[in-house]
């Protein structure tokens, strides 16, 4: 997606991997892993705890809250596993429908330890952190006693050495554990320079009664605009999620687009602008239905793309298009616009605000083509709201 | 190769303090000068006066395009040319690299307008730079910057400047057009516009570019606009609370955007309570920086 010009994508947004698929890459880098078997079927899950014994039956959604939301289920026959599996296959989770259930062995807990990195924007810098305080909620953890997390700036062309590493467990009060710890810090960190991820957690890393160190839980997320370097984690792992339906469709034609549950479309190009129009809707009193930015550079073919996703959703009753150019020319985006509106047998009102390199040419595109652009902004929001309005159900 | 060969020049061409980071007589050069979008806006950047000396793209050394010299290296551009600055218009795999490539070769400005740079790469170029301590990084992802009536490097239309004194300062490319035209339709012309970038990991921060407004008596007003997650713009309001000449507005994008669909969940345990658009408001606030609460506001608060 990358290699033509400049992409017209921006996307800040990761790829996030399901638990069973983190595991798997983590076991991929050295990491111990528990005994585990993905079951698609409630059957699955039963052959999973006739081989595994006594197992947690997990739903596999991109969020956190599994347990509270009833996710996971302890079984200790493929009875009681088929049983679990069936209530949660297909269960909603904050939006997501759970596609499958991962069973795993049960471990002999001795302790549980919180080991992550992500991305410290303020210090342009990866950071990597390890407390004794595992199992728990790392944000309250950092809220209740910062001082308890132990945390290290890896330099990001070596990365970690050995004597920071032992520093980083001393400092997190688990030096009786250094060389076990540093040493899945180690293997952890190289998700970084291997995979392009962007945060990792393990959380509860749990040291177990016979001593070993395994990853009970895992959290993985891989930058998006390094796919391209990761092919291989997008053919395994890209189509098991059945997430949002726009999105999903969305993300198949490389779109930035994000479900919101209002009923006016909106594609802007850049993300501050497509914020903002988001605001300027809810201010005229309307509602979001989506954020989509269609990113600088933008060709016809990708506002045909862009508004053909927004118009599957049938709350739609309107769109409002927000376009300021740079890189931007406003002649290929209105003759996008012409030809995804005639393409797509648009049938609700659309409201076009253009300007910006080439905005006369696309100016006049647009209306021989019989689309009034807006004034501004503002007034755009406005007119789309009212039109929406006149547009709704009664 | 220092800032002082740039402060020196300025000086000699009288224009010392009449905007910040480029004026009449910075040379630049543009990476990836042969490429679809290096050429468009190599030419806008011409047609506004802007000194480009030349140009890089690998293999092509030796020829001329847009009727000027093609390097096949930056070093070798700066060396024949004396640039100091440049613009990066190549595709996200050699971004990075061109960017390292600059600084080594001497260049101070370094102007990245690509998108969709890897975050991990630009982790490893922040730390490359730390060894370039002259060479100033703007974006990557990001506009540029333009200086009404002098020049520019990125791709901001002109059209949407007028000569003046607010600086404008912002993470968004297309917000930027938005603002710094409603600003040139009410006569509120601009010093320069620095368009920072809306990556994770970037150059130039807020902070950074208020400092360089502060210091230039050509601005007189300043206009800040940000965006949720992160927290450079609450330093930056930090740094205009403990006593500022500007008279500044502040607008924040995201409001209504809803939470977690952005900012990753162990980025929370950094940034703690910050980062949402109501937290950046009100650091202004505290602040002493007026608040816009749409694009249109911000020209009746400078007003």
């Amino acid at each position: 997606m990358c290699q033509r010009g400049l992409p017209a994508l921006v996307t800040l947004l990761a790829v996030k991997l399901l638990e069973y698929q983190a595991k798997e890459v983590l076991a991929s880098l050295g990491i111990t892993i528990p005994p585990g078997r993905v079951a698609r079927t409630p059957e699955e899950a039963a052959q999973a705890c006739s081989v595994l014994g006594p197992v947690a039956v997990k739903a596999q959604v991109p969020v956190g809250g599994r347990g509270k939301a009833g996710g996971i289920k302890l079984a200790q026959t493929p009875e009681e596993a088929r049983q679990a599996a069936q209530r949660i296959i297909g269960m909603d989770i904050k939006g997501f429908k759970v596609p499958l259930v991962y069973c795993e062995s049960a471990l002999e807990i001795e302790r549980e330890i919180y080991l992550g990195f992500t991305v410290d924007r303020d210090a342009r810098a990866n950071i990597l952190m390890l407390s004794a305080k595992g199992g728990m909620d790392i944000e309250q953890v950092a809220e209740e006693s910062p001082e308890s997390i132990a945390r290290l700036y890896p330099n990001p062309w070596r990365g970690p050495l050995d004597f920071e590493l032992n520093g980083l467990v001393f400092e997190a009060g688990l030096g009786e554990l250094a060389r076990p710890l540093a040493a899945v810090i180690k293997k952890l960190h190289r998700a970084i320079p291997e995979l392009d991820a962007v945060t990792a957690e393990i959380n509860p890393l749990v040291v177990t009664k016979s001593g070993e160190v395994v990853a009970g839980d895992a959290k993985l997320e891989i930058d998006d605009n390094a796919a391209w370097r990761h092919k291989e984690l997008e053919t395994r792992y890209g189509s098991v999620l059945e997430g949002d339906p726009y999105e999903v469709e969305a993300k198949k034609r490389s779109l930035t687009y994000v479900s919101l549950d209002g009923e006016v479309g909106i594609i802007g190009n850049g993300a501050g602008l497509c914020m903002s129009t988001l605001d300027l809707v809810q201010r005229a009193g309307g509602r979001a239905a989506n954020f989509c930015d269609i990113g600088g550079g933008a060709r016809a073919e990708v506002v045909e793309n862009a508004l053909s996703v927004i118009l599957m959703n049938p709350r739609v009753r309107g769109v409002l298009m927000n376009i300021f150019g740079g890189i931007t020319r406003g002649d290929e985006v209105a003759r996008g616009l012409v030809m995804a509106r005639n393409n797509l047998g648009m049938k609700v009102p659309l409201v076009v605000r253009m300007s910006g390199t080439r905005e006369e040419e696309g100016r006049a595109i647009l209306k021989e083509n019989g689309i009034e652009p807006g004034a501004n902004a503002w007034e755009a929001a406005q007119k789309i709201v009212e039109l929406t309005r006149a547009a709704a159900p009664s | 190769m220092g800032s002082g060969t740039e402060d020196r020049r300025a000086h000699a061409s009288g224009r010392a303090f009449v905007s910040i980071l480029l004026d009449a007589s910075t040379r630049v050069i543009v990476q990836g000068i042969t490429g679809r979008e290096g050429s468009f806006h190599t030419e806008q950047m011409q047609s506004l006066g802007t000194r480009v000396v030349g140009g890089t793209s690998p293999g092509k050394g030796g020829s001329t395009h847009l009727g000027v010299p093609v390097f096949n290296t930056v070093a070798e551009a700066v060396a024949k040319t004396e640039a100091t600055a440049s613009g990066i218009f190549v595709p996200p795999p050699f971004a990075p690299d061109a960017i390292m490539e600059a600084a080594a070769a001497g260049i101070t400005l370094i102007v990245c307008i690509t998108e969709g740079i890897p975050i991990q790469d630009m982790i490893r170029v922040k730390d490359f730079l730390r060894g370039y301590p002259a060479a100033r990084l703007l974006g990557p992802n990001c506009p540029g910057l333009i200086t009404p009536g002098v020049g520019k490097i990125g791709i901001i239309p002109q059209r949407i400047t007028r000569p003046g004194h607010v600086g404008l300062v912002s993470r968004s490319g297309t917000l930027t057009y938005e603002v710094g035209s409603a600003l040139s339709a009410a006569g509120l012309g601009q010093s320069t516009i620095v368009g920072i970038g809306g990556d994770p990991v970037l150059g130039l921060s807020f902070a950074d570019v208020v400092q360089l407004f502060e210091q230039d008596r050509d601005t007189t007003q300043l206009v800040v606009i940000g965006e949720i997650g992160g927290s450079d713009e609450e330093r930056a309001a930090e740094l205009l609370g403990r006593g500022s000449r500007l008279k500044a507005v502040a607008f924040i994008s995201g409001r209504t955007a809803p939470e977690g669909k952005r900012m990753g969940h162990a980025g929370a345990i950094i940034s703690g309570n910050r980062g949402t658009a109501k937290s950046k408001e009100e650091a202004f606030r505290r602040a002493g920086v007026a608040v816009a609460e749409t694009t249109d506001e911000i020209v009746s608060l400078l007003n």
